[in-house]
């Protein structure tokens, strides 16, 4: 009955083109990569229509695997440090004064709409041998040549917590913003120490934006390879690195698309194990 | 009765599984001031909605003014609704929000201006023409509200519980200035509120619904003096609610037997039969020597006074409890404990829900 | 003084902890915009000029990548505005099957790491025989584009009384009317604002369109990846500092649609 479907359904065929659209570029984009991933890579250039599980074989081998571990390990120190330094940011800022607070949350916010390119620049300004920060300690006299402070793994763990924490801080500050906060002050009046009521009622009360913070940034931060590149003069492969060299040096498609199957199975089981455990509140919430 | 100008027939509703209306039938009279009175979820609203077009039935049918508007659309019939949230435009002015509907029929200009101002005379909002809906306080709103519909001059206005967001004294004065804007415009409202008072204070005629079912339809003071159903009696007003066994029929009054006694009451049912017993409190007496030809004896439990009311407990013998209401007047009460004898007029309290007892 | 119990009140500590992480934030960006006035190569401080502007107007395939990225962030996020606009007022009342799945998909182009969408692009674009260059940019731009424009649109809609809609059919407006007199208006800033935040996302992107370009077309966000890794000049930092200062522009912009937004609510 068409009077029917108008009721319940508003203007459904205007949602026709995303529809078509988001199949066309997203969908079949993601399968095709999916069956590359089962191919052989052909001598001269592309890929040869033979079934193979070759290139996943490959992926356990140990220099894989090793940069597969590189990967995670920086996924998860950058997670942490970004944890470790938004948590106390976002908690103090949800504490300020509103108007205090509004222009703390937009000084985060507009260096996420800057470049992140320009940004990493920065860093690169100020950690290069001859830059502003050894420059400082030099004319200090603290030091009496140059610190090599660029292109090492702590530079790339640097600039990979500067990228991501916004992510963190507005993820925890949503949390802390919906707190009670007459429940701290119970637990509290209860006896609680600052310290006891701090870890036994705001923070599990935070609990979902830690949860949304550390995927938001654990995620992105397996497959930002320019950061590594520029801070890491490339010495720290990552994941990223690896799909990037895989297509663009090696040409081996098959062993790219294995790892990107790889890398986006990782994710979706994050996605996953996050809304199991979130009870499916969006992350989108966060944009 | 006058002239049918809304009539419903069978309607029925479902939202999946769950059955909201289950086959409501209604007549509406012009000029009609109809309240639908239930509690939450008793299916009050999506009959509203039904009227409105804003929903269509799975079965029956909408006639307005003898046409059948089942399947027409909402924007295509004579019908303006007054929404629970008041759903002001919020990017419109009041007069823009007000004028939206005659606008939409491409009146002249200065028509619409006309009757806008004629509206906000109506709703007392002169001069707060350039105002937006978030500067206006929430009578404000609802007077816009019910300005916005009525400026279209429907043939029936829909006010789907338009007072419930305001506190306890602006409502009382609202329900006064609905029930003289509907007095003095001749228009039809069906009105819908869980809030009793509201409904005896307002109505021409009473549908108490309960579970996707019109329970019962009729005036305020028939159905608060005749209630049809232990629902529609707990609904309106307080009642004692009873179950009785009917012994005979005298002179049009049952003889029931309650508890350990026996009491007149009014209805229509067989020797045998049993039903709930409804009387309100205020009807019932007692007393230490007159009887009211009944054989009903309890003793006095306890007193409350609430401003104006006395509130007397009496448990019958045979553990059945009667709230008595009285002005409390007289000078001494009798004791708590006391033994007395409880009647009442056998033509204001009815049996309702009579039927053969199943077990018999 | 006694020391206030008051669970709403932070230590002086407190204060300069968070002005010390946005000191940390902001230097890198201060940096280089100080450095985009140093009248030197090196990396002391030798005086103010603008010369390095001069150089950066002067410098034609900067001013081509700027266009470039230009063109295809005004394409990009305008395709993305009318899909995303008109997916989320689709499927803002309808329930059907695929609708949840739909939605997942919808946003997976902001949920998996960019790499992953590049490669994507890289391998279907081969395979579909689509000259890399402005035309496969714009069609990867505008499907990360969609989410950010479908959320907020969609949460508008969500945040949206369903009986303001349904006042105006019920006051004699027919469905395509109500949209555009009621609807519309009133989800306008979540469009703005989506689309603006679209926008500064495809101008910021280097990975996606690392792998959906040719070697013909570049972006200025690939053109800055390119010199840093060859060796940095100090138009660079002039080129940061342009940049930067749109998209503070662009911000201040948006929040000014956001405050309208505000003061549009009940």
């Amino acid at each position: 009955m068409p009077m029917n479907s108008r009721k319940k359904g508003g203007v459904p065929l205007a949602a026709v083109p995303m529809y078509i659209w988001t199949l066309l570029l997203v969908a079949i984009p993601l399968i095709y990569i999916v069956g590359l991933s089962f191919l052989t890579k052909a001598q001269t250039w592309g890929v040869d229509l033979n079934f193979t599980l070759d290139s996943y074989r490959k992926l356990f081998t140990p220099s894989y695997l090793k940069v597969f571990g590189q990967s995670l390990y920086v996924a998860v120190i950058t997670t942490i440090a970004a944890l470790a330094i938004g948590y106390p940011f976002a908690y103090f800022t949800s504490r300020l004064p509103k108007r205090a607070r509004s222009l703390v949350l937009m000084l985060i916010i507009v260096p996420f709409w800057t470049n992140s390119l320009v940004r990493i620049y920065g860093w690169m300004i100020l950690l290069r041998s001859q830059g502003v920060i050894n420059g400082l300690l030099i004319s200090l006299g603290v030091i009496d040549s140059p610190l090599k402070l660029l292109y090492n793994f702590g530079a790339v763990m640097v600039g990979m917590v500067y990228a991501l924490i916004p992510f963190m801080i507005l993820s925890i500050y949503n949390s802390c913003e919906k707190i009670d906060w007459s429940l701290v002050e119970a637990a509290r009046d209860l006896g609680a120490t600052r310290m006891r009521a701090f870890w036994s009622v705001t923070v599990p009360l935070t609990m979902p934006g830690i949860m949304a913070g550390c995927v938001l940034v654990f995620i992105p931060s397996v497959g930002l390879f320019f950061i590594s590149d520029l801070l890491g003069g490339a010495k720290t492969m990552l994941l990223g690195n690896l799909i990037k060299n895989e297509l663009l040096v090696a040409r081996n498609w098959p062993m790219g698309a294995a790892l990107s199957v790889a890398m986006l199975l990782m994710t979706l089981g994050i996605i996953t194990l996050y809304k199991r455990m979130a009870g499916d509140k969006e992350l989108e919430g966060l944009l | 009765m006058a002239e049918t100008i809304l009539k419903l027939e069978n309607i029925i509703k479902h939202f999946g599984e769950n059955t909201a209306l289950k086959s409501i039938s209604l007549e509406v009279a012009r000029g009609e001031f109809l309240t639908l009175l239930g509690p939450s979820g008793c299916g009050k609203t999506t009959t509203l909605r039904i009227i409105a077009g804003l929903e269509s039935p799975d079965g029956g049918r909408v006639l307005l003014e003898g046409q059948d508007v089942t399947n027409l659309e909402p924007n295509r019939r004579s019908v303006n609704t007054v929404f629970q949230s008041y759903a002001l435009f919020p990017h419109m002015n009041v007069e823009q929000n007000i004028g939206y509907g005659l606008r939409l029929k491409k009146l002249p200009k200065q028509e619409i201006a006309q009757r806008v101002q004629e509206m906000l005379e109506l709703v007392q909002l002169q001069g707060f023409e350039r105002r937006m809906p978030d500067q206006l306080s929430g009578g404000q709103r609802q007077r816009v509200a019910i300005a916005r519909a009525l400026v279209n001059s429907p043939d029936v206005l829909l006010l789907d519980e338009p007072l419930g967001a305001l506190d306890l004294q602006l409502r009382r004065q609202m329900q006064q200035e609905l029930k003289g804007m509907q007095k003095k415009l001749g228009i039809t409202f069906i009105y819908i509120t869980h809030d009793q008072e509201e409904a005896m204070n307002m109505s021409d005629r009473i549908g108490i619904m309960n579970a996707g079912e019109i329970v019962q339809l009729g005036t305020p003071d028939s159905i608060y003096e005749r209630p049809n159903s232990r629902f529609a009696a707990g609904f309106i007003g307080q009642c004692n609610i009873a179950d009785a066994t009917v012994l005979a029929e005298e002179n049009g009054l049952l003889r029931l037997r309650l508890g350990e006694g026996e009491v007149l009451a009014s209805g229509s049912a067989r020797p045998g039969n049993t039903g709930a017993l409804c009387v309100r409190p205020e009807r019932v007496r007692y007393s230490l020597s007159e009887t009211g030809g009944f054989a009903l004896d309890g003793t006095i439990r306890e007193y409350s006074y609430t401003g104006g009311t006395l509130r007397t407990t009496i448990v019958a013998d045979g553990g059945v409890q009667f709230l008595v209401t009285d002005l409390g007047e007289d000078d001494e009460r009798l004791a708590v404990g006391t033994r007395v004898h409880i009647y009442w007029d056998p033509k204001k309290a009815v049996l309702v829900e009579s039927g053969a007892n199943a077990d018999e | 003084m006694k020391k206030r119990i008051g669970t709403r009140s932070n230590s002086p500590f407190a204060v300069l902890y968070i002005a010390i992480i946005l000191v940390l934030m902001y230097l890198p960006i201060l940096v280089v915009v100080a450095y985009s006035f140093n009248d030197t190569k090196l990396f002391h401080w030798a005086g103010f000029t603008t010369d390095w502007y001069v150089k950066l107007f002067r410098n034609r395939t900067i001013i081509e990548a700027f266009w470039n990225s230009l063109k295809l962030a005004v394409l990009s996020s305008l395709s993305a505005c009318v899909l995303g606009t008109m997916g989320a007022v689709g499927m803002s009342k309808r329930h059907f099957k695929t609708k949840g799945m739909l939605e997942n998909l919808a946003i997976v182009p902001i949920m998996v790491p960019e790499i992953i969408l590049g490669m994507a692009y890289l391998a279907f674009f081969s395979l579909v025989k689509l000259p890399f260059g402005m035309l496969t940019l714009v069609m990867a731009h505008t499907t990360f584009c969609v989410p950010y424009i479908y959320i907020n649109v969609k949460a508008a809609l969500t945040n949206m009384d369903p009986s303001i809609g349904e006042a105006a059919l019920d006051l004699g407006a027919s469905p395509t009317r109500a949209f555009f007199d009621i609807t519309a208006p009133i989800i306008l800033p979540a469009i703005l604002s989506g689309t603006l935040l679209a926008f500064a996302m495809s101008m910021d992107d280097v990975v996606i369109s690392f792998f959906a370009t040719g070697s013909e077309t570049s972006t200025l966000p690939l053109q800055v990846y390119s010199m840093l890794k060859m060796g940095v000049t100090p138009e660079i930092n002039a080129l940061c500092t342009v940049m930067l200062g749109t998209v503070f522009l662009l911000v201040a912009l948006s929040s000014l649609l956001k405050a309208g937004r505000a003061r549009g609510k009940q």
